[in-house]
């Protein structure tokens, strides 16, 4: 039995989007979230500290960067360079990006760690060759209203303006979205009877 | 079967999808600074916590050790605090903040107020929950996300470790502690040595000891690479719990069904390490991992001495710690000691260092800190006269929290300072200063780097 509040939320079988091209090789999480935000006490305001350091001067003004670039205000779909999310392994990471509204990271490679701590929080990583990545790149820059979807049952990402390649993801993770298992929290009430059962069994704390 | 196996199966709710078990959390233990994400995140959800009656709160890592007046100082300690109190109360978590008699460390506090148990999995977001396992418990550390799923369900995603015993025989020598005892561990199997295993500890050096000093031991299971750590429920297990606040009140007829959390005679352990504990020596850390030890009459390793894949830690820890390979341990001149948290800030540690302390002045340039783990250790304290006999050697006497452990609050070190530590972790950065230096030792044995200045072997004191 699924607890009321969580039915049908778990299932992931696409992401649509624009895209956000950032298509530098070993982007690290500390480049992702600089280590004196993690102090923060709830995920909520993370995003706006997603790539801070790059996206802000010393005095707090804009650089160049495509988070502060308004053609791609708005898109879901970052496309990366390899080895996407290496370094230290905080969960801080891919919720900044989330927070920032990412919702699926498409790279040639990522960091194991960093693709695991994604996958729990329903955030697929999928992969494609670095040719196809610099072709859907080239497509996101020339257009950035380019709608991209990413079919996981499928294995395939599509733009709207008819472009297509395969791609690739860790079949364990790509399981887990298809089957809602990527939420532990959902996984886990649906054996709200026999928590229940086990709670009562067991000798009180109190 | 053994005591894991045990403690397992009756906390077992169903084998998941992914093949990984469903444990049931029988004691959830929360704290300021991990809990507050994963609050928001059920939150988010509409999740409510399922089992409030089971999750109890204290704050501990950032509380101020000088003044506890609210708002705190730093405004970000402050933010937790804030946090947590409305958390508790928005789920009905009951907790125990500074002034209720009852704050401290989450490790410490757990036992001391009985909420620890033998046979009962626990669970807390701080990676030294292993502690609990000196009571035939389950110690689980655990992150935000998987705190998030124990408040949603009371359970969280398990694999079942493997099981290493460790036999420590024999009777300890004067000057060794149960410190010296894991600190010998960790230095022997190595940091990832026990990556995979609980380790139950046994034999007759740990029968020996009191449960504080299992504590000890148990605490720093992780640091050793054990996802657990326990040793199995005897009579001063139940006679520690007898009369503690939370304990059942009729003790004597749950003692039994307590004591039945063993290991079968005959088990089959997955590993056997057998250690001689007539042969122990006070230990020190000398590097930048609490594997990185040694007797306090040895010398720091050279490379060649090391197995390879430790030999790039070591130049690591030669070049932050500037020491040289070849170096002795003893006579290194230290710049603060402190003497707490949850490896080493119980009553038992303080009348220990205390035995050594009375009657002798610290150091000219050392700075000293004792902070005692709860509110109940320091009341314990004062009303043995202990925070005088500190305060008269020179030592600092402080309010309970985590302190120097981790420097999350004001107590740190500044520059390349030293410091002799009775805490659990030596990583660079780890007492506040990116520069400082850490030398992990027991309680006894920085009280006596404190009065000498330098780091001394305590077997050679009158005590
Ligand atoms: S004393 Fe140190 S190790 Fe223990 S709970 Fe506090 S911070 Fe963690």
């Amino acid at each position: 039995m699924t607890h009321p509040n969580l039915k049908n939320t778990s299932i992931i079988e696409s992401v649509k989007g624009r895209g956000i091209p950032l298509a530098e090789n070993d982007v690290d999480t500390d480049r992702i979230i600089p280590a004196r935000y993690l102090k923060f006490i709830t995920f909520e305001g993370l995003g706006a500290y997603a790539f801070y350091d790059e996206r802000f001067d010393e005095q707090g003004k804009p650089k160049s960067h495509p988070f502060n670039d308004p053609r791609y205000s708005g898109a879901s779909i970052l496309l990366a360079g390899a080895n996407f999310g290496c370094g230290s392994s905080r969960e801080h990471a891919p919720q900044a990006l989330y927070r920032a509204g990412i919702r699926a990271i498409v790279a040639p490679s990522f960091a194991e760690i960093f693709a695991g701590n994604s996958t729990a929080i329903g955030m697929p990583t999928v992969m494609v060759s670095s040719l196809h990545l610099d072709t859907l790149i080239t497509l996101v820059t020339q257009n950035p209203s380019t709608e991209i979807h990413i079919d996981l049952k499928n294995k395939t990402l599509t733009t709207s303006s008819g472009w297509t390649c395969p791609v690739d993801m860790n079949e364990g993770y790509r399981k887990a979205f298809l089957e809602g298992s990527w939420d532990s929290t959902a996984v886990l009430l649906a054996n709200l009877e026999l928590i229940r059962k086990k709670a009562a069994e067991l000798p009180s704390i109190r | 079967m053994t005591l894991l196996d045990k403690v397992w199966e009756l906390h077992k709710v169903a084998t998941l999808p992914n093949g990984q078990d469903q444990l049931f959390i029988a004691l959830h233990l929360v704290h300021e600074v991990t809990s507050p994400q994963a609050f928001q995140m059920i939150e988010e959800r509409g999740l409510p916590v399922l089992f409030p009656e089971r999750t109890f709160a204290t704050s501990d890592h950032i509380v101020p050790t000088d003044s506890k007046a609210r708002p705190f100082s730093d405004p970000l300690a402050e933010e937790m605090m804030a946090a947590l109190e409305r958390n508790v109360k928005k789920h009905g978590i009951e907790a125990f903040f500074p002034g209720s008699g009852y704050q401290g460390i989450v490790h410490v506090i757990g036992p001391e107020l009985g909420l620890t148990r033998p046979g009962i999995t626990i669970a807390c977001g701080d990676s030294h929950t292993s502690s609990h396992g000196a009571f035939g418990a389950l110690g689980f550390g655990v992150g935000t996300t998987q705190i998030r799923d124990i408040l949603a369900t009371g359970t969280m995603a398990l694999s079942k470790p493997k099981v290493r015993r460790i036999e420590v025989t024999g009777t300890l020598p004067k000057g060794v502690y149960a410190k010296d005892i894991i600190m010998t561990i960790i230095a022997r199997l190595g940091v990832n040595g026990g990556l995979g295993y609980a380790y139950e500890y046994g034999g007759s050096a740990i029968q020996a000891l009191g449960m504080e000093e299992r504590l000890t031991i148990c605490n720093m299971s992780i640091e050793g690479g054990a996802r657990v750590g326990y040793v199995e429920p005897d009579e001063k297990t139940i006679q520690y719990l007898r009369g503690r606040p939370f304990a059942p009140k009729n003790i004597d007829d749950v003692a039994p069904y307590w004591l039945s959390f063993r290991s079968d005679p005959g088990t089959q352990y997955d590993d056997v390490v057998v250690i001689d504990g007539k042969t122990l020596e006070p230990m020190v850390s000398w590097g930048i991992n609490p594997g990185q030890a040694i007797p306090v009459s040895g010398r720091i390793p050279s490379p060649q001495e090391l197995p390879p894949n430790e030999r790039d830690t070591a130049e690591k820890a030669y070049k932050h710690m500037k020491f040289f390979p070849g170096e002795p341990i003893e006579g290194k001149k230290i710049d603060v000691a402190f003497i707490g948290s949850c490896t080493n800030g119980r009553i038992t540690d303080l009348r220990e260092a205390a035995r050594i302390v009375k009657g002798r002045k610290k150091a000219a340039h050392v700075r000293v800190y004792v902070v005692p783990g709860s509110e109940q250790v320091d009341a314990q304290a004062r009303k043995e006269g202990l925070d005088t006999l500190f305060r008269d050697a020179g030592f600092e006497w402080r309010s309970p929290g985590c302190s120097m452990c981790l420097a999350m609050n004001p107590d740190r070190l500044e520059g390349e300072e030293i410091c002799a530590s009775s805490s659990n972790r030596n990583f660079i950065g780890r007492q506040g200063s990116p520069k400082g230096r850490t030398l992990l030792m027991s309680p006894a044995m920085v009280a006596a780097a404190a009065i000498a200045g330098e780091v001394v072997d305590i077997r050679k004191w009158e005590i």
